[in-house]
């Protein structure tokens, strides 16, 4: 048997109580595969930010089960979720969320600030989060703050940060939906890289020429994954499903 | 998360708007101080009480006229300490003061305005424990008499006559010319009173030269201090004085309308009035500490609500909500102890001020010094805990989408 970094059996996310409940996921089976490059879509209310966020474990499914890396995490409390984000994933978001007050140095060593498995010295966190920006092209940019970067530099710092604790995988959130296309490209680029050093990354993006660089397009509509291009289904499909 | 980091991370919070995070500590700041000036100020009273103790010795017994005491006829006047003098055993001497209206003193072209004119006995100077530094103090015959003579306090005697010697030089006071027979050594202020800036008069001429016509009968003395041989015998000179001025002002001795009281119960009421005076300030002052714990949980809840994203942040690369808890709890901790750094600072340095500067003394109660700064520390963590909580439950999802 296939072993999967990510298999969701069944999930739903359900909201509200008896008489008006909403299901944001109606009960999702998705399995990736370790070093998968997959692109999820779908309109604003499929219930694709539920499957992130849940995917992201900042969320718990409803019913179902959600294995990451081997270990079922559905039900695991809030710290025991927080001790998983810290370890098996780093995020990419659309607003890079930096810091302003720290260096892009120090926002890339968050991460390892949280690390509760192993106890990183300074000098080890520093020389770690270092490497990792210089692995994104800005090794000449340690000292900057946020506000003294491009979009496109931020993003990258922000990459860095995501890869910092070396997490099985990246999730990404409509990543080069802030940037304008060149920029966009730029750290689509470093993704595609990423990938092809055998990272697994999930991203969110409504752009379908971005969701092409994945080699695999599944999209959600109604809190069910709609067509999966793994499964058959095209991703022009998907494209028609958006238009 | 070691306590470092959380400390280094709540630092860099704060850092984050110093001037507000200065502002938040000012009522702690200002908390602490007054504790520690408050409890200062009220041990250099009592200090002040005890030296009084011992300055006027513990076998003073002090007579005065009640006041209010209704249907009281009679006042205390100067035939009452005649006869405690004649009739009472075991004492070593009496004095009969009363004080008429400041006047003006004049020797040659120096003139004091308003000085206090103290009249009293001859044993004055054994009775009060205030001996005559030059010259002598008047004798009974000259009381008798109402001579014309004066005694000086030692700052009026500088004042009126330098370095110059003022035995038996003419002093003019109101319009009555006195010679200086003594200058009284130097006792500087007891209790409010300037001893150094009054004169001393015979209490016989103060009745007949001083007394304002159409005034209180002019027989009638303020206070009779009473000086006994021994401390062990004032329990019953005070038994003595009772019953004779009871006697002679015809009233019944459970309501008299004159008070006998030692020195001690003077001291004791001085005492129960500074303790009252202390537990009130300790009062304000805590709850000026409380004021400042409710300034840092507001601010610390603005801030929580200003970083929600960056708490939605920390949470999603990792941070447990006991983390952002410790992160925010220690900003509000270290507003605090900073604060409370600060206030034992001004509050040492302000004691110290005021006891040299201002008219009140002061002793700085070493207690006080971790009293306020232990409870500067816990109303940190009482104020900071609610904000921090509030912060740790945030749901990661929303914090991140906050605006």
């Amino acid at each position: 048997m296939e072993s999967f970094l990510i298999e969701t059996k069944e999930m739903t996310k359900v909201y509200g109580e008896s008489d008006a409940t909403i299901f944001a996921l109606a009960g999702v089976n998705l399995q990736v595969k370790s070093g998968e490059f997959v692109a999820i879509m779908g309109h604003s209310g499929s219930g694709k930010s539920t499957l992130l966020n849940i995917l992201g474990c900042l969320d718990r499914p409803t019913t179902g089960t959600y294995m990451l890396d081997g270990r079922d995490v559905s039900q695991l409390n809030k710290n025991q979720l927080a001790e998983i984000r810290n370890q098996k994933l780093g995020f990419i978001f659309q607003s890079f969320n930096l810091l302003p007050r720290l260096s892009a140095l120090a926002n890339v060593m968050l991460p390892m600030f949280y690390d509760s498995t192993e106890d990183i010295s300074g000098a080890d966190a520093r020389s770690r989060a270092i490497r990792s920006l210089e692995s994104v092209g800005l090794g000449s940019r340690l000292d900057h703050y946020p506000n003294q970067l491009s979009g496109g530099q931020q993003q990258r710092v922000a990459i860095a940060r995501a890869l910092v604790n070396h997490p099985p995988l990246i999730l990404a959130d409509e990543p080069t939906g802030n940037l304008d296309s060149k920029t966009g490209a730029e750290i689509i680029e470093i993704l595609d890289s990423l990938h092809k050093n055998g990272t697994t990354i999930v991203m969110v993006t409504h752009e379908p020429d971005i969701a092409q660089h994945a080699e695999r397009v599944v999209c959600v509509k109604d809190g069910l994954i709609s067509s999966d291009s793994d499964h058959g289904s095209s991703p022009c499909i998907c494209e028609k499903e958006l238009a | 998360m070691k306590p470092t980091k959380i400390l280094r991370s709540a630092w860099e919070g704060l850092m984050l708007n110093k001037g507000r995070s200065f502002l938040t500590t000012l009522g702690v700041i200002i908390g602490v101080a007054s504790v520690i000036i408050m409890l200062a100020i009220s041990a250099g009273t009592e200090a002040e009480i005890a030296k009084q103790i011992n300055a006027l010795g513990a076998s003073l017994v002090i007579v005065s006229p009640s006041r209010g005491v209704p249907g009281s006829a009679r006042t205390l006047i100067y035939d009452d300490a005649l006869a405690i003098a004649e009739e009472v055993v075991g004492i070593a001497g009496v004095s009969a003061e009363q004080a008429p209206p400041s006047q003006n003193i004049k020797a040659n072209d120096t003139m004091l305005e308003a000085i206090p004119l103290i009249g009293t006995s001859p044993e004055f100077p054994l009775v009060r424990d205030y001996p005559v530094a030059l010259g002598r103090y008047f004798n009974q015959a000259e009381d008798d008499r109402k001579a014309k003579v004066v005694v000086l306090g030692s700052g009026i005697a500088r004042d009126l006559f330098g370095v110059d010697d003022p035995l038996g030089r003419i002093v003019t006071i109101g319009t009555t010319k006195l010679t200086v027979i003594g200058v009284m050594q130097s006792k500087g202020m007891v209790s409010d009173v300037d001893y150094d800036g009054r004169v001393y008069i015979p209490v016989n001429l103060v009745f007949a030269k001083f007394i304002p016509v159409m005034n209180i009968g002019p027989d009638r003395v303020r206070t009779i201090y009473v000086k006994a041989e021994s401390p062990e015998k004032i329990d019953s000179v005070i038994t003595q004085i009772t019953a004779i001025l009871a006697e002679r002002h015809d009233v019944d001795v459970s309501k008299p309308d004159f008070s006998v009281q030692t020195q001690q119960d003077i001291i004791n009421t001085q005492e129960a009035t500074t303790e009252a005076f202390r537990d009130l300030l300790a009062w304000v002052a805590g709850v000026s500490l409380v004021v400042g714990g409710i300034g840092i949980m507001n601010i610390m809840l603005v801030s929580v609500t200003e970083r929600t994203r960056e708490i939605g942040l920390r949470q999603a690369l990792g941070a447990r909500p006991t983390d952002v808890l410790l992160q925010f709890l220690m900003e509000a901790v270290i507003l605090s102890l900073v604060g409370g750094l600060v206030g034992v600072v001004i509050g040492v340095g302000g004691s110290y001020l005021f006891g040299k500067f201002g008219s009140m003394q002061t002793a700085i109660v070493p207690l006080s010094i971790p009293l306020a700064f232990g409870a500067a520390a816990i109303v940190g963590i009482f104020f900071g805990y609610y904000p921090a909580v509030q912060a740790a439950k945030l749901d990661p999802i929303v914090a991140l989408r906050h605006e």
